[in-house]
């Protein structure tokens, strides 16, 4: 070091039109630690500052609540009432939703492989069909297939299912005709070209609508629950903001944060290892 | 030798908005059993539609196609067909992509396997069996992917353009190993090039096409003894020939440019 700052400062290279010299901007990386630090520390200010407006009266705290009441109360939420119910029932109206909903989709999407005909003629139906807002449909679903957890499995499912259609449809027309050539060239019939090569080649259109359903479903699930439901967080939240309860409000939507970012967080994981196993 | 393959006044037309284009005028050939025969001409002089016909992917305007002396035309799984893309399937191993014609055909999955690995071993693939084609150089893919074909297990192979995508020196030791696959399995080969050394130096016999309609210009036979060895291709015959075709693939652009 020493004897870099002993040489003689090198010359700045001459300019054209007495341009200043530039150089790339570099920016440091933080530690780990320093980056978690960071976000503890926002987490932890936005709370106390919260707490603190709360008590001081700046915000109200009938409308906006205050952490020290919502802890209060998820405490409560966990040991007196019946959360897990609720829990079970979002969960399970997400996860039934979201399975038939990508699975129909997905073999929909291939179906479409077997006929160019049947295609053309499916097609702006499913186009239609994407372009409805579905939630509106909600009211309609609930009427069908009443207050239980089949509704809102059929409005996630609704949700999931077209976009799994067009995406997998998508794949199906991205397969290069040479390949199904070549398939036919070793005198192959349909159903073989369809299960070793467009099944395998699609897989990952299917697999990359996953974490956008799982979303969707959940979404689904919830707007059921607030049309009409006898359980569920999404009816806990409905019930709570009805009553006035605004620390159950957050309680509610903190416990559902919760169970989407598992659900969320398990769906990316299993698009790695499925991933993997297509090799592309 | 028997015929092997004979086309039989094949032609191929295609209607489209603008009127009938003729792809393929209707054209005879014969090819015997056993030979290396090749196919050059310009793009567009309708090569790969005749192997589309011969492979039966593509229904012929007229003629048909003789294979063994019987009607094929438009019957698929006769000929083992590689085309210009190596077209290995991702998610297979390179083994798994060798026996994909075996395991059409029905064959049992070990049985195939079996019988695939000694070969892949043997023609330069050792030690790759069980890698994915992502991670094989241009030229192993050609080689996975000839294998794939000869393990079809056809008398008759089509080779489009094997080797029109490698550099120039992976080309030339793949044309060692075509010859040496080639010698070994006794298959006739029916091979398409834009390269005129190419054919010269792996054929039996040259059908040199033109374009507009698509046609056999010219048939030349290739008398070089074998095995031929890189220097042929310096001997006054071997110049000849070459002169004779690049002679038969100019004139016709030069006529029109006219």
């Amino acid at each position: 070091m020493l004897d870099a700052a002993q040489e003689p400062p090198a010359r700045a290279a001459p300019t054209p039109a007495g341009k200043p010299v530039r150089r790339l901007p570099v920016q440091k990386d933080w530690p780990t630690w320093a980056i978690i630090a960071a976000q503890i520390g926002i987490l932890v200010g936005i709370l106390g500052a919260w707490e603190i407006a709360a008590t001081t009266g700046i915000i109200s705290a009938f409308f906006w609540s205050q952490p020290s009441a919502i802890w209060k109360t998820l405490i409560i939420f966990f040991t007196e009432g019946d959360a897990w119910t609720d829990i079970s029932f979002t969960f399970r109206s997400t996860i039934f939703g979201f399975l038939i909903g990508t699975t129909a989709g997905s073999l929909l999407g291939l179906s479409f492989w077997w006929s160019r005909n049947y295609a053309a003629v499916v097609q702006p139906y499913i186009i239609c069909f994407e372009s409805i807002p579905k939630l509106a449909l909600a009211p309609l679903i609930i009427l069908v297939f009443g207050l239980g957890l089949t509704s809102k499995v059929a409005i996630a499912t609704a949700l999931t299912l077209v976009v799994s259609t067009l995406t997998t449809f998508a794949g199906v027309k991205a397969l290069d005709p040479d390949g199904e050539k070549l398939f036919y060239s070793l005198g192959a019939t349909r159903w073989q070209v369809f299960r070793k090569l467009v099944v395998p080649f699609c897989l990952p259109w299917v697999i990359s609508v996953l974490r956008v359903n799982i979303g969707l479903a959940l979404t689904g699930a919830i707007v059921g629950e607030f049309i009409a439901s006898q359980h569920g967080l999404g009816r806990q939240i409905l019930y709570a903001g009805q009553t006035y309860d605004i620390a159950l409000v957050w309680v509610a939507v903190l416990v559902l944060s919760t169970l989407a970012i598992i659900m969320y967080a398990t769906v990316s994981w299993l698009e790695t290892v499925l991933r993997k196993g297509t090799r592309q | 030798m028997p015929v092997k393959v004979h086309l039989d006044h094949i032609g191929m037309a295609f209607t489209t908005p603008g009127g009938v284009f003729r792809a393929v005028a209707p054209l005879n050939l014969s090819i015997d059993s056993g030979r290396f025969v090749s196919l050059v001409g310009p793009s567009g002089c309708g090569k790969s539609t005749l192997f589309n016909i011969i492979a039966g992917l593509l229904a012929p305007t007229e003629g048909r196609v003789l294979i063994d002396g019987e009607d094929a035309t438009g019957t698929i799984g006769r000929v083992g067909y590689m085309l210009q893309k190596d077209l290995l399937l991702p998610w297979r191993t390179v083994l798994d992509n060798v026996i994909l014609g075996m395991e059409i055909q029905g064959k049992p999955l070990k049985e195939a396997r079996e019988r695939a690995l000694p070969l892949l071993q043997k023609y330069g693939l050792a030690g790759f069996e069980y890698l994915y084609p992502n991670s094989l150089s241009g030229g192993m893919r050609q080689r996975a992917a000839l294998l794939r074909t000869l393990l079809f297990d056809t008398d008759v192979i089509l080779l489009d353009e094997p080797f029109g995508a490698l550099d120039a020196q992976t080309k030339l030791q793949m044309q060692e190993w075509l010859m040496q696959l080639w010698s070994d399995f006794k298959k006739t080969v029916v091979f398409v090039t834009h390269d005129v050394e190419e054919a010269i130096y792996l054929s039996d016999e040259i059908h040199v096409m033109g374009t507009r309609p698509g046609r056999i210009l010219e048939t030349i036979p290739i008398a070089i003894p074998r095995p031929r060895v890189r220097k042929s291709s310096l001997s006054p015959e071997f110049i000849a020939i070459k002169e004779r075709c690049l002679n038969l693939l100019t004139t016709p652009a030069l006529e029109e440019a006219a």
